[in-house]
């Protein structure tokens, strides 16, 4: 469409309907279309089925992905998506969302030999899609055990842990804050990543296995405490997360403008209609990690004419993955680096702009170099980290943390108290990444079933 | 540049390359094209007696297997000889003859073994001034359960006889094509060459079932529900047909006798390794009906290029070469003795040198060293098998190195000894104890 055919397209300010639905139904599509059978088949044929395979140490999960992938090509799908799920029940979300380029495509041998990996993501979608849609169930529930188990929060961490322990006979029951299980697999990754829904029905896949009950608006809290939750449990799981925001750390008031980029993610996967996000027209985002570039890429996708993502560090520094950072420029998105914001300008108590300050390392240290300059924005949105938020309080008197996380003591995530286990982005050695809460959250199940039956 | 035109049983042709007698060669229109293209001959597809004409099946009537990515490695085939009439191909030979001069027009012939069906087609088919016959003792399929093909190919008295009508009847050069579907190729070899035989062309195709469906268990390609042998053919026979056509090379009793080489050759370079080894020329089918006639262009350029890059002036420069170097078993060198070794600057770290070596030889490889994957020859253990060279998936990353004469082979502890020492003479042997 034209410019000068919707006025809304240049406008000023933060406004909704930037584009028309059209153009929106195409930027929020899949942004890596499936493997059709005979692309599939292409994929399979090139995996190696290397020896104590490097992609398999690279998976968090530890996927057996030789077997797999050689199971496709010979037309065992099914079989495929069986040796997928036995380590890693949400293998089709992390199929998805995994980056894949920096954990087993990057150790694949054929990225050593021509550059060019073995397609093992996408490979793993081909897999499960077919057993999702099929709704092969490859689990049966053992005899129940009587045991109770409370985990909190359903996100990737706590799916994992709960279909894993009711796969052993236990009683689970998932407290989750929300209205809506999923976590960050359903707020917190962008749309094109995850399209059709899939967190939902991924949800619903593992929960088919049976003995899992979720309650939903069920944070901790004075209402549940974890004391309570111990109480009335053989063993708890604690994989909340994440629900906290770092804040700038500006002086000043904070203007009508700024935003969560959590929160916007958020925002843009409940939508049904993608048209009525409110977006700037010129956009910064603060931050360096894969939130600020899910962000920033969907800014641009909502029809914001420019989008900036200002990080501190170098961008070899960033959390977000080369691949990342080239989809957000292949979107139009400028990243910047050694700069971080100085101030946040604002007429009427409304954001107009972002001073920034370039910064360089000090005797290892970031400094400002007092150099600045502005950038014109009409909306600027956090994206530098997540904190754990009011947990902090709730649980600080329960259990040790450390860093604002909790502390475990092994590696499958013991806390400090003797019946309670943690996983994924909570604890002290989260890793933002969905593929290592699930394989935390699966070897706290083992943990937790060990302790409780040997 | 090397000249590789082709005098074969006196039969000249631009290039030595001809399409074997099979589909592509059934009808003028084909092989024009094929002429077209530059191939350097035809071997017109199989004609049989006068009568009403060969009836097909109406199903499927290939089959094949596939490597990675689809890559056609094996086909198989239940199509008779030729299902068109006698007369038209007979016209249409002639036609294509007089058109195209310079290239070879050898006609195959199928008749039932009896000596008047013979001596009758053979004044049809030299009328149209074809170049020669090849006598087509080798459909493994179908022609057979009627006492024909490979029927005859697999009793060698049969070759001689239906030979020896020919040559008595025909000026044409008479060349027999080779079942290989026999225990030693050598027999029928030397009974076609009893037989008067000009020539031996094989190897034509091996009897096989290519695959099962695993749905409705047909043999494949299935007609309704059954399925039948076939004829097996492309890249995956080429080691059968190699050694069959350096067998008869090297065979003291056919030594001499002109060979058409044939068996999956799709490349220039299986070409090359064809003549090397005796063949006077080279046929070739699968590799044009998967891509068609095209593919003689780079086999021509291929082999130019080689011989140009050797120092090879004419094909004589090159049949035959590798035939000396054939031998038994027990003539080869035990004091030739080599160990593998990785170049661990192109290794890829696969792992599949190891667990080849682990699982199934000889446990001289490693997998980890000071906590690492790393894969290194463990020579104390290499009996120089050649094994993980062949599993590696990059090309000359693994490479076998011969110990010198006076060094030590760390397996057994022993000096490489620099003469030459074959079995015959090794203490082990019972025969040379039994000898003394």
């Amino acid at each position: 469409m034209a410019a000068s055919s919707n006025p809304k397209k240049l406008a000023d300010g933060i406004v909704s309907g930037r584009l028309p639905k059209t153009a929106l139904d195409e930027n929020f599509t899949d942004v890596h279309p499936p493997l059709d059978p005979h692309e599939a088949l292409v994929a399979s044929d090139r995996c190696y089925f290397c020896y104590d395979a490097p992609c398999v140490t690279a998976c968090p999960t530890a996927i057996d992905i030789p077997l797999f992938i050689r199971q496709i090509s010979t037309g065992n799908t099914l079989g495929a998506a069986e040796t997928i799920f036995d380590q890693n029940i949400l293998g089709g979300m992390c199929a998805r969302v995994c980056p894949t380029e920096t954990l087993c495509e990057q150790a694949c041998v054929r990225e050593a030999a021509e550059g060019k990996p073995v397609t093992i993501g996408l490979l793993q979608r081909f897999a499960t899609d077919e057993a999702m849609q099929q709704d092969v169930q490859f689990f049966e529930r053992q005899k129940n055990t009587g045991k109770k188990i409370a985990v909190v929060g359903a996100g990737p961490a706590g799916l994992a842990c709960a279909h894993r322990l009711a796969l052993y006979g236990h009683d689970v029951t998932i407290y989750e804050a929300r209205k809506k299980p999923g976590g960050l697999n359903e707020f917190g990754i962008a749309t094109y990543k995850t399209v059709d829904d899939f967190a939902q029905h991924e949800v619903d896949y593992v929960t088919a296995i049976g003995g899992i009950d979720i309650r939903y608006a069920s944070p901790l809290g004075k209402k549940l405490s974890l004391d309570k939750l111990r109480k009335e449990h053989d063993a708890v799981f604690l994989g909340m997360g994440l629900a906290g925001v770092n804040a700038l750390g500006l002086k000043g008031a904070t203007p009508q403008g700024v935003r969560d980029a959590v929160e916007f993610i958020a925002e843009l996967r409940q939508a049904k209609n993608k048209g009525r996000i409110p977006i700037g027209r010129r956009v910064v985002v603060i931050g360096g990690g894969m939130t600020a570039v899910d962000c920033a890429v969907q800014a641009k996708l909502l029809g914001a004419e420019e989008v900036t993502i200002c990080y501190r560090r170098g961008q070899k520094n960033m959390n977000a993955s080369p691949y990342e950072q080239e989809l957000a420029t292949s979107h139009g998105v400028t990243i910047r680096d050694w700069v971080q914001p100085a101030k946040l300008k604002a007429k009427n108590g409304q954001l107009t702009g972002i001073t920034l300050e370039y910064t360089r390392l000090e005797k290892k240290k970031l400094v400002g170099t007092g150099e600045k300059f502005s950038l014109e924005a009409d909306q600027v949105f956090r994206a530098i980290g997540q904190t754990f938020g009011d947990n902090e309080s709730v649980l600080e008197d329960e259990l040790k943390l450390v860093g604002g996380h909790i502390a475990t003591v092994d590696a499958q995530g013991q806390t400090s108290l003797p019946d309670v286990w943690a996983g994924g982005d909570c604890i002290a050695d989260g890793e933002d990444l969905t593929v290592t809460a699930v394989a935390q959250g699966r070897d706290s199940a083992e943990a937790i079933h060990q302790k409780l039956m040997g | 540049m090397a000249d590789i035109s082709n005098t074969f049983v006196g039969i000249k042709s631009p290039n030595p390359f001809w399409l074997a007698s099979a589909p592509p060669t059934d009808k003028a229109y084909n092989v024009e094209r094929a002429f077209e293209a530059g191939w350097g001959g035809v071997v017109w597809k199989t004609l049989g007696e006068e009568g009403p004409p060969i009836v097909n099946v109406n199903g499927p009537r290939y089959g094949a297997i596939w490597g990675a990515d689809r890559r056609l490695l094996g086909l198989n085939n239940i199509e008779l000889i030729t299902d068109r009439d006698l007369y038209l191909n007979l016209r249409e030979i002639k036609e294509v003859k007089a058109k195209w001069p310079d290239r070879a027009m050898i006609v195959s012939l199928m008749v039932p073994c009896e000596e008047q069906a013979w001596k009758g087609i053979l004044p049809l088919v030299e009328e149209t001034g074809a170049d020669g016959i090849e006598l087509n003792f080798g459909c493994p399929h179908g022609m057979s359960e009627r006492g024909m093909g490979s029927a005859v190919g697999q009793v060698p008295e049969y070759i001689e006889m239906v030979t020896r009508w020919c040559k008595q009847t025909t000026r044409m050069p008479v060349i027999v094509k080779l079942t290989p579907n026999i225990s030693d190729i050598r027999y029928p070899a030397r009974a076609a060459k009893a037989g008067g035989a000009d020539a031996v062309s094989l190897i034509n195709t091996v009897s096989s079932i290519v695959s099962v469906n695993l749905d409705d268990f047909s043999p494949e390609p299935s007609i309704d529900g059954k399925g039948s042998h076939g004829g097996y053919c492309g890249p995956a026979v080429k080691p059968i047909a190699l050694n069959m056509v350096a067998e008869i090379s090297r065979d003291e009793e056919t030594a001499g006798l002109p060979i058409s080489g044939i068996g999956g050759i799709t490349t220039w370079r299986d070409a090359a390794e064809f003549l090397a080894l005796g063949a006077g020329n080279v046929q070739v089918c699968t590799a044009a009906m998967t891509y068609g006639f095209k593919i003689v262009e780079e086999m021509t350029a291929g082999l130019e290029a080689w011989m140009d890059s050797k120092g090879h002036k004419t094909l004589d420069d090159v049949i035959g070469r590798a035939t000396p170097n054939v031998t038994d078993w027990q003539y080869l060198n035990l004091n030739f003795i080599t160990k593998a070794k990785i170049n661990q600057d192109t290794c890829i770290k696969c792992g599949r040198c190891h667990i080849a070596c682990e699982d199934t030889s000889h446990q001289a490889i490693t997998s980890m060293v000071d906590g690492a994957r790393h894969f290194e020859v463990i020579d104390e253990e290499c009996v120089g098998c050649n094994l993980c060279v062949n599993v590696c998936p990059v090309e000359n990353c693994i490479t076998m190195e011969q110990l010198p004469a006076g060094a030590v082979d760390t397996r057994t502890g022993k000096k490489v000894d620099k003469k030459y020492a074959n079995w015959t003479e090794h203490p082990n042997n019972p025969s040379v104890v039994a000898a003394e």
